[in-house]
């Protein structure tokens, strides 16, 4: 495993350059050489949605993709999802009020997929809420809590823009 | 008191830092460490008969490989049996890596640690391991022929074998003048925590000691099995759960191999060494649970009286029983539920098969026992052309009969004594909420129109907080706030709010002054551990003991400051006051520098507590006798026997009458788990559990085939239910307050599971007119089960 490549991509707003092999995953690469740890990996096939992160605004499974693949591109990780002085951004503001997480492991898949899915859609009904999230394993909550958080996070940005 | 919490639905302290992805979980730290990966069996039973590692040796960054030979001492002999039990009479555990034989795919057999994961998997993937197949026992079904023997020294597959009876159940049977029998069967399901077990170790030579990181239910008692393990002083291990993500009873096991392994080779390398767990290492060297066969034999009287119970069943325990009987004996005594047969007997086989482990997952053993129970009560309602709720209330155990001694003993060791409860009063609130007396009129009407609707019902006790005990330690520091500790672990229960909204209202300071410390033997060294329920019971009362100790002592002190009586302070907002007198106070920051008397000032609070600045009495020692200097105290909590919390499920469902696809309308919970600290928090508990609860009803099952390969070890095959498959989940609470504990707490955090099975089982057989009795249930098992009735039907 000589091969290392060089990339260079902007991580939630930063340009980074990162050396790696060609076979290191981007949630690797973002977890262990980057320190950006709020990204999870909980299946590594791609089904359980917590290592999703935003790839030029698109949530994409980092497990299932080679760093060197997002040469160029703009990554947004939970970390990113915060207000730029640190405090809670709107998606993690709704978990909050609405009890949206327990153990948490799998919650930065969920603030990545809602955030790009609030961009998409601002105003979902719950119906669409519940689906906005059906690609992500939660344990824990029994989703109520989640749906709740994306309606919830939907009325933060509403009432953010007023 | 003006800072109360208790009761009230306090968002949850610990949310900020983990919504921000500053949580740490096990893979989240220790970056700089080795990696270890593990070779594991692809056969299900197997003698090893060679290990090369030629072709491993030349993998860059390889560090080490090891296999059982180069393994010392103790650590060279079977991992510890925690729960030994007499009925276990043939108890087995698994070496830390497999020794001559491999009894289940997945099991352990060479750890190799290199610079990273990748390259350790790449030195796995070199290795060469030869096997002497062997033909496996997969099922209860083998297990109980017991053709072939998983371990060659039990004979009969069987690990224990254990009968509880109370009366005479076989003379009742015999005089009822009504009796079923029912066979009933359940599959396999898992924890499956989003987040893996793992573990990263971390060797002082200096200082020779060890520190130890691990995703564990259990850090105290990692911590005494490590050093027994690797022969040191246990004041020379400390072990540390951080954020672990989720547990659902799987990472209560311990000492996991990994947990050894990867310690004994940070002091061997003295290096720091990490490994974490991936997902289809999960599936097949974890532990799974549920598997169990049950059969039945039920007498009743005409009006639906239970006269006599027998049952019988069959558990699968897997290739080894680290965990010894808990499962099955939960089954065996839980199983009764809020009733009271005359007489109950109850007997089970633990049977071993070349499959992975079986250890508690969330309910332990009582979604089976509830199936099983539940089912004979919709049986005697088919039977007599009685309403449901109506028999089951009949056999309800009343009020005013707690205590009630179900003369059996429970897991813990101790008699099944129920402490509480109330279930008439819960089956009311739950006829309520879910509309039951109007149903069928609404099922009249769906069928009318071609639709098929049910409802079913479930109820179950569950005995929570069992001991042997917790403690906790509370300080108030010299700024005014407040530590907390207490040694069991956090997987996602919300510890930090709801044991700091004990400590706040008990100590009278605001809640964001107190922060929690849990699962880290450097803070607190005695404990047991997170399961059973039990963290809120257990700590919470502990927690409440020793912030009671460090009130009175505050009140000690600020009465002496203010030359008052202790019993006219009190304490609001975190400064002492005299009752009604509030010129006259003295902040708790200011109590907690004088607590402590000092020769040396280091700002200008604490030069209030030095030796010319005390108002002292020269004839008595600074520390008055038999007290300690700060503000601080331990405080534990034993309880003589588990507290029972109980609850009642409904669900509508509608089948489809082509694709026999099952669709959930409506689901209705009660729940009393006592006085609630925190709803919120038991709400999402209640959740949490109902969508595994659905899982495990409707999707989740293991596959192995007759080899033994778990043919569904990813969560692309193993259908864990996304938001689409669960419900929105109605709930009401009822609080009965356990007479057992100061703050009459039941535990909470695996009701939500325990009906799940039951109660689907119920509304599906209400909607289709004929009983189902093996769980989970699928679309297409529907279909055939259709198929057979309407057959059996027209014959």
């Amino acid at each position: 495993m000589t091969d290392v490549h060089e990339l260079a991509l902007t991580v939630n707003g930063v340009p980074r350059t990162l050396r790696v092999p060609a076979r290191r995953l981007l949630s690797d690469a973002l977890r262990h050489d980057l320190g950006l740890t709020g990204t999870h990996v909980g299946c590594e096939h791609g089904v359980c949605g917590a290592c999703t992160v935003l790839v030029d605004g698109r949530p994409v499974r980092s497990c299932l993709l080679f760093a060197v693949s997002v040469d160029g591109s703009s990554v947004t990780t939970v970390e990113g999802c915060c207000e730029p002085d640190g405090s809670l951004g709107p998606v993690q503001q709704a978990f909050w009020d609405c009890h949206g997480l327990q153990c948490g492991f799998c919650t930065p898949g969920f603030v990545t997929t809602i955030t790009a899915y609030l961009d998409e859609n601002p105003e979902p009904t719950a119906e669409e809420a519940r689906e906005a999230i059906a690609g992500n394993l939660c344990r824990c909550t029994g989703y109520q809590n989640i749906v709740a958080s994306v309606l919830r996070a939907a009325e933060i940005r509403r009432e953010a823009r007023v | 008191m003006s800072t109360r919490t208790m009761g009230e639905p306090i968002a949850r302290r610990e949310d900020p830092r983990l919504l921000s992805g500053q949580g740490h979980y096990l893979d989240d730290i220790g970056h700089t460490a080795l990696a270890a990966a593990f070779v594991r069996s692809p056969h299900a039973h197997a003698q090893i008969v060679d290990i090369d590692v030629t072709d491993a040796l030349d993998v860059d960054g390889l560090m080490a490989i090891y296999t059982h030979d180069d393994l010392p001492d103790r650590l060279a002999e079977p991992l510890p049996l925690l729960i030994p039990h007499p009925s276990l009479t043939h108890g087995r555990t698994p070496y830390a890596l497999a020794k001559d034989e491999v009894n289940h795919v997945g099991e352990a057999i060479v750890m190799v640690v290199a610079a990273d994961r990748y390259l350790a998997e790449d030195a796995c993937d070199r290795i060469r391991v030869e096997y002497e197949v062997l033909p496996p026992v997969v099922g209860i079904a083998a297990a109980r022929e017991a053709s072939r023997l998983v371990h060659e020294d039990v004979p009969g597959n069987i690990a224990a074998t254990m009968v509880q009876e109370n009366g005479d159940a076989a003379a009742a049977l015999a005089a009822s003048p009504r009796v079923l029998e029912l066979d009933l069967e359940v599959e396999r399901s898992a924890s499956t925590p989003l987040e893996g077990k793992g573990v990263y170790a971390r060797w002082d030579p200096a200082d020779a000691s060890l520190r130890v990181y691990s995703s564990t239910q259990a850090s105290t008692s990692v911590r005494a099995a490590l050093a027994a393990k690797l022969g040191l002083p246990p004041n020379r291990v400390e072990v540390v759960a951080p954020d672990v993500g989720g547990g659902f009873g799987v990472k209560i096991v311990h000492p996991w191999p990994e947990e050894v392994l990867v310690s004994w080779a940070a002091i061997t390398l003295s290096r720091e060494v990490k490994w974490t767990e991936d997902r289809r290492e999960h599936f097949v060297s974890s532990a799974h649970e549920r598997s169990q066969v049950h059969h039945v034999r039920v007498g009743f009287d005409d009006d639906g009286h239970l006269l006599g119970l027998e049952v019988s069943f069959w558990h699968d325990n897997g290739a080894y029983t680290p965990y010894g009987i808990i499962v099955p004996i939960v089954t065996a005594t839980q199983l009764l539920g809020p009733y009271k047969p005359a007489a109950y007997r109850v007997e089970f086989q633990s049977l071993y098969t070349n499959t992975v482990l079986v250890t508690p997952y969330r309910g332990a053993g009582r979604p089976q026992g509830c199936f099983v129970m539940e089912r004979v009560m919709d049986a005697i309602a088919a039977e007599l052309g009685f309403d449901r709720a109506e028999v089951r209330e009949r056999n309800f155990i009343q009020p005013d009969e707690m205590p009630y001694d179900h003369g059996l003993i429970f897991q813990d060791g101790r008699p099944l004594i129920y402490d509480s409860g109330d279930y008439p009063a819960t089956l009311r609130k739950l006829k309520k909420l879910v509309g039951w007396d109007e149903f069928g009129v609404y099922r009249e009407q769906a069928r009318a129109e071609g639709r098929r609707v049910g409802i079913g019902i479930a109820c179950y006790v569950e005995g929570t907080g069992v001991g042997p005990y917790e403690g906790g330690w509370v300080k108030v520091e010299t700024d005014g706030s407040v530590v907390v500790a207490t040694g069991l672990t956090t997987q996602g229960q919300g510890h930090q709010t709801a044991f700091a909204q004990v400590a706040a209202d008990i100590l009278g300071v605001q809640l964001d002054r107190v922060s929690v410390v849990t699962g880290d033997t450097r803070r607190f060294g005695y404990a047991v551990g997170t399961f059973a329920s039990r963290a809120l019971v257990m700590s919470g009362n502990a927690i409440a003991a020793a912030a009671r100790k460090v009130r009175d002592k505050a009140l000690r002190i600020a009465g002496d400051a203010l030359e008052a009586d202790p019993r006219d302070l009190e304490i609001i907002d975190g400064v002492v006051q005299v009752r009604g007198v509030p010129t006259s106070a003295i902040p708790l920051s200011t109590v907690a520098v004088l607590s402590n008397p000092l020769r040396y000032a280091f700002d200008t609070e604490s030069a209030r507590a030095t030796q010319f600045a005390l108002p002292a009495d020269p004839d008595k020692p600074p520390v008055p006798e038999g007290e300690q200097p700060g503000l601080e105290a331990t405080g534990y909590y034993s309880p003589p026997r588990a507290t029972f919390a109980n609850g009642m499920h409904a669900v509508v469902v509608e089948t489809d009458p082509d694709t026999a696809e099952i669709r959930i309308v409506r689901y209705c919970v009660v729940h009393d788990c006592g006085t609630l600290v925190n709803p919120r928090i038991v709400e999402g508990q209640v959740h949490g559990g109902v969508a595994q609860g659905v899982g495990g009803a409707l999707y989740e099952r293991m596959v192995y085939d007759d080899d033994g390969q778990l043919l569904n070890a990813s969560f692309m095959d193993f259908l864990m239910p996304y938001s689409t498959e669960v419900p929105t989940i109605e709930t009401d609470h009822l609080e009965t307050p356990s007479p057992l504990n100061p703050l009459g707490i039941k535990g909470a955090g695996e009701a939500g599971v325990i009906p799940g099975m039951a109660v689907f089982a119920s509304a599906i057989s209400d909607a289709e007119g004929f009983p189902i009795t093996r769980m989970p249930i699928s679309p297409s098992e529907l279909f055939h089960l259709r198929r057979a009735h309407e057959e059996a039907t027209n014959r």
